[in-house]
């Protein structure tokens, strides 16, 4: 299935009162992909969505739609759907009448509309309840009616803002499965907005990272976990401990007072980066058989396994494992080659990954250590 | 349990100053001079069915001269910034804090043979027009001083419309006419309705209104009512009998309007283009 843009943003600028939101923002969004805008509140994601929806005019920039600039349409003419993040159902209306408004607006025959609604109500399990008021539904039938509303009309691209924001954990999952497959069956593009990670990584064919308005990273759920490009992508996505390093050479890079074999290269010799280690991804054993070692400073057990924090020359690393350790205990860690992540250092540098209750007097004792012990460069500036 | 016990306070009131009047006109209504029971003062009420026919005429003009000039105005409102929307308000309220009977008294200079209006015709050189003591003044009178009373619930229906409905609507294709018309319309038909009850009630009782502005020739129900226990022909039972048929009247209409309430289905007929 050949994939070809659907949207295109091109150098988009939009400010709120003079605050700029996003500057120069360009991205293309490839048709029937499932693509997830993840960012904290305030990034950027949903104006993005509005502006796709028509519901913001950018300051400048254009946008186009399967190559035709749509910038100046109103939103009432653009073939996409949305779906809000309160649902935004009409209170005045039922069920059925709510799935239909689209096909009203356009004057469609009796008998058309019947047929799609009911269509629609089977495909989000929702038959027979065609007169119910929508007050009387639960939050995830009344997201199953959004989605239905949206989806009757046969938008080439959906549009979600938050969409499960409301629901509870159990329900959230199901839902997530179920718009997965939705897009699946029917082909077509879906634009998905959130600040959980995890329901990106779920859901995505494409994740989008965002911050303060720029895109941090562009790619595949497991590109974005497994090959973050800076400390904020490696924090924001699942947990990571983020530690000053140097690129000796390719495929050999020098963090916590020793020299550790990678599998990244292509970066200038003794080169200063940030290093990623997942927290699962580290071995514990004993002191002695370690490649680094240091004092466990707290565990807690959260059920599927436990964290531990432990203390690596006043860098709090956090490791997860299904073992539990005592507080207080010397362990070791073994690193291999694949569990280490190099990324260049970015403005992000330094902010994220450690695990101490961050302060500046940690940071003063952290940088003390480093340069003490393993008389290394490792002088950042503060 | 201290919420309860403070409840009988309100409940003591109503009984005092609403049950208890109401009983009290019922009684007046249905009773002669000597206290006999009666229907004798239905239908003296029969006789002045012309006041009763004008009073509501003039009501039904006025709050649909006030819905027509109040919901385009509440809608505009609406639109604006939040902060020129409290100093509309605002301007809105104002002549309301002003005593009515002065209120009206203005109108009375300006509509009068020689009043304000006519002396800036006649500068521009037409005839006199007599504008007092016609049932137009009447109506003037009753929308000028009853029309906040159509603009603010109206005002507060489309203000309290979750703006994300509307961008819903547009987003599945409903152009301006269409978000107004199957979204706005019907959302704000609440306000409507109320506006309506709060400007008819007032108008078809008034009688400051009608004395001041409409002369001998246009009294209404109010007006009739008040003879009856201040004027020479003094009969509050016959008062009391008018009172009564008008509030009977008065919620038959506010049921006819709450039924419109419930129904919204005549609009889906409504198209655009």
């Amino acid at each position: 299935m050949k994939k070809d843009t659907i949207i295109s943003l091109k150098n988009i600028t939009v400010s709120f009162n003079g605050n700029i939101v996003l500057k120069n923002f360009n991205l293309d969004i490839k048709n029937r992909d499932f693509v997830t805008l993840l960012g904290s509140s305030g990034c950027g994601k949903t104006t993005i969505l509005r502006i796709i929806a028509g519901f913001v005019q950018p300051d400048s920039g254009s946008i186009f739609f399967a190559g035709k600039d749509v910038t100046k349409m109103p939103a009432h003419k653009r073939e996409v759907n949305t779906i809000f993040q309160n649902y935004a159902l009409f209170p005045h209306l039922n069920v059925y009448e709510n799935i239909a408004f689209g096909m009203r607006i356009q004057k469609k025959p009796e008998d058309e509309i019947k047929n799609k609604v009911q269509e629609m109500l089977k495909m989000v399990s929702l038959s027979g309840f065609e007169k119910r008021n929508i007050a009387n539904l639960s939050g995830g039938q009344q997201q199953r009616v959004a989605i239905a509303r949206a989806l009757v009309n046969n938008p080439k691209v959906l549009l979600l803002d938050e969409p499960l924001g409301a629901l509870d954990l159990k329900l959230r999952k199901d839902m997530q499965a179920e718009l997965k497959k939705i897009q699946q069956k029917m082909g077509i593009t879906f634009i998905f907005v959130t600040h959980d990670q995890e329901e990106a990584l779920s859901m995505s064919d494409t994740v989008i990272v965002m911050d303060n308005g720029n895109i941090q990273q562009i790619g595949s759920p497991q590109d974005i976990y497994n090959e973050p490009q800076n400390a904020f992508v490696a924090d924001f996505i699942g947990e990571s401990n983020i530690i000053d390093g140097i690129m000796i050479d390719d495929y050999l890079v020098e963090f916590a007072g020793r020299k550790f074999k990678c599998l990244d290269s292509g970066f200038a010799k003794n080169e200063k980066v940030d290093v990623v280690i997942r927290p699962e991804d580290i071995e514990v054993t004993s002191p002695e058989n370690g490649h680094i070692s240091g004092t466990v400073t707290s565990v807690t057990f959260i059920g599927v396994h436990y964290e531990i924090i432990v203390d690596i020359d006043g860098f709090k690393w956090m490791i997860q494992s299904t073992d539990s350790q005592k507080s207080g205990d010397v362990i070791g860690l073994i690193l291999q080659p694949d569990d280490i992540h190099i990324m260049k250092k970015s403005e992000y540098s330094g902010e994220y990954g450690d695990y101490s209750a961050f302060s500046d007097e940690m940071y003063e004792i952290y940088e003390e250590n480093l340069l003490y012990d393993c008389n290394c460069n490792v002088s950042e500036k503060k | 349990m201290k919420i309860k016990n403070f409840s009988i306070v309100y409940i003591l009131w109503m009984l005092i100053f609403t049950i208890i009047p109401m009983a009290l006109i019922f009684i007046f209504a249905f009773t002669d001079k000597s206290g006999e029971f009666t229907l004798e003062n239905f239908f003296y009420v029969g006789r002045y069915s012309n006041v009763f026919l004008r009073s509501i005429g003039l009501g039904a003009i006025s709050t649909i001269v006030c819905l027509i000039l109040g919901y385009p105005l509440a809608y505009i409102i609406s639109k604006i910034s939040v902060d020129k929307q409290n100093i509309v308000i605002m301007l809105i309220m104002l002549p309301m804090w002003i005593n009515f009977l002065l209120r009206t008294y203005a109108w009375m200079t300006i509509l009068e043979n020689n009043g304000l209006l006519n002396r800036f015709l006649s500068i521009l050189g037409v005839a006199p027009i007599s504008f007092i003591n016609t049932s137009g003044a009447v109506v003037l009178g009753m929308v000028y001083n009853f029309l906040p009373y159509m603009i603010l619930p109206i005002y507060s229906a489309i203000a309290k419309i979750d703006k994300r409905i509307v961008e819903a609507a547009q987003d599945l294709g409903a152009g301006k006419c269409n978000v107004f018309l199957k979204v706005l319309l019907p959302l704000s038909l609440p306000g409507v309705i109320s506006g309506i009850t709060m400007v008819f009630v007032p108008a078809v009782s008034t009688f400051i209104i009608s004395k001041m502005l409409g002369g001998g020739a246009n009294i209404l129900i109010g007006d009739l009512i008040e003879m009856q226990f201040l004027g020479s022909t003094y009969n509050p039972h016959l008062g009391s009998a008018i009172s009564f048929v008008l509030m009977i009247l008065i919620f038959i209409s506010i049921g006819i309007m709450n039924q419109f309430d419930d129904s919204d289905e005549d609009l889906d007929e409504v198209g655009c283009k």
